[in-house]
């Protein structure tokens, strides 16, 4: 028998199993917390930070990230407050001059709205080319751990961090699978690759710095 | 040399050692870290051993190279003992000098320090006011030790707090005293070394690991390299100790590669300890098995962060990942870790061997024991300074460091690296701890004082910092990622005068995202240098938005060259080493400088004798309009 | 002559197949090759047994590690905070300017590759620039065409 947890999540009593993540009791409790990095079959992440709540814990109130905090006896959730509310708008704001190539569309959109998020006012201090790619990682998370293909990687670091195929996996295993397509928040994938030819979406690009 | 199989054949082998040495025979050593070597030691040490060879003193005097003695600035550095006559800026061609006044037990003058306010000259290390006010408690024995010979470690005692701790005490009892000790992590946010250890002794799971880091990437800080390359057995010894009191049986070092000398002064020091038996099975026969492997880091600032760092030795980038568990519970292959900077383990001997009373007795109330310092920057003695904590910053910078050179103005001093902040004059005499320097908005970091005087531009050592953190985050997580870029983007268009005053509080209000919601401390912290310089230094930003004016003269956008035509002697050498030609005028003429073809490379500006001082720079005023053709007015000499 | 695989099953060998050892292997490799070609990359993978998807994130996260061949010297100016303060973005100008390249450049004659690093832990002796193995410190900027005429 698993040890039962009660919390509460914007003054609900939640139960919750031992091990689950804050983000998981919530879903079951039925309270919804965005996400743009968390996939149900992959291992949680923890860079979109969308999923951020409050935590408070004797007396202390804390910023998390739900996907990856466990959920503990008596601890008291907020999903919802004017710190969550500004952390998310500021993280859409901060996306959106990447995507500004296919403009926000989908779930950012979506977030962009229920936030109130300014989708332009850091498009004139974004000195960079915008990749259509927020760097969640479903896609390279996906193939590695799920399909088990590594056809999708990350590259570099910081500011320079992509996401690229590697054509000699890729053309193996992407043509039939083609799974990355439907994870991808902002479309990228379908939009730039059809398996087999990724127009400046591989290692090769990457290298010759054409990304 | 074959292992030693017990506490009594160790301390046999110490009193060998010492019957061998003769405390009065002379002995000359060279100060052969990296800044040394960068100096010219190595052709100083081969000048000495020739000299040797030639007088035929070799039998007499005896030559070593020791670690860094902190006083970096002054490097080469040699000691004669046992007299610690202390020579500075030494030339390989002194070293025939040199040893004929070792045999003769003369001094030389002319290499003395001279005190730079009395000219007074110093002879003896002990007496130079850069060391007169310090405590070097773990950094002193670098002076005596040849970090290759172990015989000098154990000479001075090493290995005998280990050798106590498996002969006389439990785990639980060596625990218990640097608990007691309440030593603090000297790697970053200063956590309680003790709870660490405990956490992960308790902790469920097998094996677990100890490692040392020694990925000192704080740009600015170089104390752990110091340690590491000049007495590499000091770290191995405290976390053999550790190891026992965690039971642990491996341990890992992770260093960089990027400090060449201590990855090779490690690797001789861990072969050694093995051969003597201080590691690997049966410790000194005492039943306890520990044994150390090395990794070298390959260039990674966040690779220093602890969940990064193991995922590092784990073989992959190291990036952090999400820390709701702490490392020592899960941590290198989710097994309970307990990661320590080379400065926290190299204290643990000295605890354990003066006891954690002694610890208790130096220091403030949160933050005992001493901490080591790089001051650098602009100051007139750089190097290593260790000082007990609660020191002022004023006491270190100007006691210790001899204020700011040239005459100029302190402006500010950083600490923390990237994570810190930079703290205005109206904190000097701010007592230095963890906690005091966490109130005022930066924190201690691994011990970079970074001094800046009024010719450092506070704007542009945010973006400075900002950038660094744009190349040197892994850029997994959003805010952390893209709210560098957008700061780095704020922060370029207001050094090139193209900043907006409603800006200043974008910058804020990303900063406080970053902190709220980045994945780790590099991120959460990766806006302190834009939020303490907002704070401290606000006028400055305010002067490069509304007036386009860089006060420091720095930020190449907003200042021009300007040769002012009183001044200039027309002496021919900034017109000579002007790499675009932007400089006219000729032989008699003063010159001037054709400001389309002006790089702002800086070249005229530094060659330029001190004693016409005639290039300057110009920053929000206007440049007065250049007389071609202008004979020289002679200055009287 | 053996070829990569030899190269990088002797390196592999050392530690033992450790896949925990991956970037010490890197570094081993391109300290007898001086970069790590494509080949390698693959080979260290197969050898391994570990994606090539992470062997190619490894090598393109660390700093150190070069993915396109070097040149006969490389020319390192130190970008930490000490030689920050004490002026060197104007020495990296200068290199820049002298050797005609960007930071993370190779000349065209492959003469110098031309980097900048974060802090080489010499801050008492900023600025500081390194050519190979040989350390310039306190420099000023009309020491960078001396410093570099020697290996030009």
């Amino acid at each position: 028998m698993e040890k039962l947890i009660s919390l509460e999540i914007d003054g609900k009593e939640v139960k919750a199993r031992e091990g689950m993540t804050v983000l998981e009791a919530a879903k079951e409790a039925g309270i919804e917390i965005p996400t743009l990095c968390y996939h149900e079959k992959l291992e949680p992440y923890g860079a979109c930070r969308i999923c951020s709540v409050e935590v408070e814990r004797g007396g202390r109130t804390q910023v998390v990230a739900s996907c990856g905090y466990p959920v503990e006896e008596g601890m008291k959730i907020k999903t919802r407050s004017e710190r969550i509310d500004q952390i998310r708008k500021t993280i859409i704001e901060l996306i959106a001059p990447s995507l500004s190539d296919g403009g926000v569309v989908g779930k950012v959109r979506e977030l962009a709205d229920e936030y109130g998020a300014d989708t332009s006012v850091f498009m004139s201090t974004f000195k960079a080319t915008p990749t259509r790619c927020i760097l969640c990682g479903q896609c390279v998370r996906y193939c590695s751990e799920v399909v088990a293909a590594n056809a999708i990687g990350f590259v570099g670091r910081g500011v320079e961090r992509r996401v690229v195929f590697l054509p000699e996996r890729a053309s193996r295993f992407c043509p039939t699978c083609r799974e990355c397509y439907e994870v991808c928040p902002t479309g990228k994938i379908a939009a730039e690759t059809d398996g087999s030819i990724f127009p400046e979406f591989s290692i090769d690009d990457f290298l010759s710095g054409k990304m | 040399m074959p292992r030693i199989n017990s506490f009594a054949e160790l301390e046999k082998l110490r009193e060998e050692i010492k019957t061998k040495r003769d405390p009065n025979k002379p002995c000359i050593s060279v100060s052969s870290g990296t800044c040394g070597r960068a100096s010219g030691s190595e052709s100083v040490y081969e000048g000495l051993q020739s000299q040797l060879e030639a007088q035929a003193l070799k039998g007499e005097i005896d030559l070593k190279r020791t670690g860094c003695l902190g006083f970096c600035e002054r490097a080469p550095l040699v000691m004669i003992y046992p007299e610690e006559t202390y020579y500075t800026k030494v030339k390989p061609e002194d070293a025939a000098e040199i040893v004929q006044s070792v045999k003769e037990k003369k001094i030389i003058e002319r290499l003395l320090y001279s005190d730079p306010v009395t000219g007074e000259k110093i002879v003896r290390e002990s007496d130079i006011p850069f060391y007169k006010n310090q405590q070097r408690i773990v950094s002193g024995p670098n002076r005596w030790i040849d970090p290759k010979n172990i015989g000098d470690y154990l000479y001075i005692g090493g290995y005998s707090a280990l050798s106590k701790v498996l002969s006389q005490m439990t785990p639980d009892q060596v625990l218990g005293e640097i608990k007691k000790a309440d030593l603090r992590g000297r790697g970053g946010g200063g956590f309680p070394a003790g709870r660490k250890w405990e956490e992960t002794k308790n902790a469920l799971g097998e094996p677990k690991y100890v490692i040392v880091n020694c990925d000192e990437g704080d740009p600015g800080a170089y104390m752990d390299r110091s340690l590491m390359e000049g007495n590499p057995h000091s770290v191995i010894e405290g976390l053999v100790i550790g190891a026992y009191a965690i039971g642990s049986h491996e341990g890992f070092v992770y260093v960089r590669q990027e400090y060449p000398l201590a990855v090779e002064n490690l690797n001789v020091a861990l072969e050694q300890a093995e051969e003597y038996g201080f590691l690997g099975e049966n410790i000194l026969g005492s039943g306890f098995n520990f044994h150390v492997k090395v990794h070298r880091g390959a260039g990674s600032f966040v690779s220093g962060e602890s969940s990064a760092l193991m995922t590092a030795i784990e073989g992959k980038a190291g990036e952090p990942r999400m820390k709701y568990v702490h490392m020592s519970q899960r941590g290198y292959k989710e097994k309970p870790s307990c990661l320590n900077n080379v400065e926290t383990w190299a204290a643990v001997p000295f605890i354990i061997n003066k006891g954690s009373d002694w610890f208790n007795s130096i220091g403030t109330e949160g933050s005992k024991g001493t901490k080591i310092f790089s001051l650098v920057g602009k100051v007139n003695n750089t190097g290593l300074v260790e000082v007990p904590m609660g020191m002022t910053l004023r006491q270190i910078i100007y006691d210790i460091g001899g204020g700011i050179p040239k005459g100029r103005k302190f402006k500010g001093v950083q600490t923390g690296g990237p994570s810190g902040g930079i703290i205005s004059e109206r904190y000097l005499d701010t007592p230095i701890d963890f906690d005091e320097l966490t109130k005022i908005g930066s924190m201690m970091g691994s011990g970079g004082m970074i001094v800046m005087d009024e010719d450092t531009c506070m704007v542009d050592m945010a973006r400075y910092f900002i950038n660094f953190c744009c190349e040197e985050s892994c850029g997994k997580c959003i805010p952390c990622r893209e709210g560098l870029r957008v700061l780095s983007g704020i922060l370029t268009d207001i050094c090139e005068g193209e900043g907006k005053e409603e800006e200043l509080q974008t910058l804020e209000r990303i900063a406080e995202v970053m902190k709220d919601a980045s994945l780790c401390a590099l991120g959460a912290t990766a806006a302190n240098p834009v939020l303490t310089t907002l704070r401290y230094f606000r006028d400055e930003y305010e002067a490069h938005i509304k007036d386009k004016r860089c006060p420091a003269k720095v930020c190449k956008n907003l200042i021009t060259y300007y040769i002012d035509p009183e001044k200039c002697q027309a002496c021919m050498i900034c017109l000579r080493n002007c790499p675009t030609g932007a400089i006219q005028g000729g032989k008699n003429l003063v010159h001037w400088i054709e400001q389309e073809k002006c790089i702002k490379c800086g070249i005229c500006y530094q060659v330029c004798p001190e004693r016409f001082d005639a290039v300057e720079k110009l920053s929000g005023e206007p440049v007065p309009a250049p007389v071609p053709g202008r004979e020289v007015v002679r200055k009287k000499e | 002559m053996i070829g990569i695989s030899g190269i990088v099953s002797k390196i592999v060998d050392k530690y033992q197949e450790d896949r925990g050892m991956l970037i010490q292997i890197l570094l081993d490799v391109q300290s007898g090759l001086g970069w790590l070609p494509k080949e390698v990359l693959t080979e260290v993978g197969k050898q391994l047994g570990v994606p090539l998807t992470r062997v190619y994130q490894v090598a393109t996260y660390y700093k150190v590690f070069s993915l396109a061949p070097r040149g006969r010297h490389l020319v390192r100016v130190c970008m930490g905070t000490a030689c920050q303060v004490r002026g060197s973005p104007l020495i990296r100008d200068r290199v820049q300017q002298l050797l005609g390249i960007e930071p993370g450049e190779t000349s065209s004659d492959m003469k110098f590759s031309f980097e900048t690093v974060n802090c080489l832990g010499c801050c008492a002796m900023g600025p500081m620039m390194t050519v190979d193995d040989g350390y310039h410190g306190h420099l000023t900027i009309p020491d960078v065409e001396e410093a570099l005429e020697k290996y030009k």
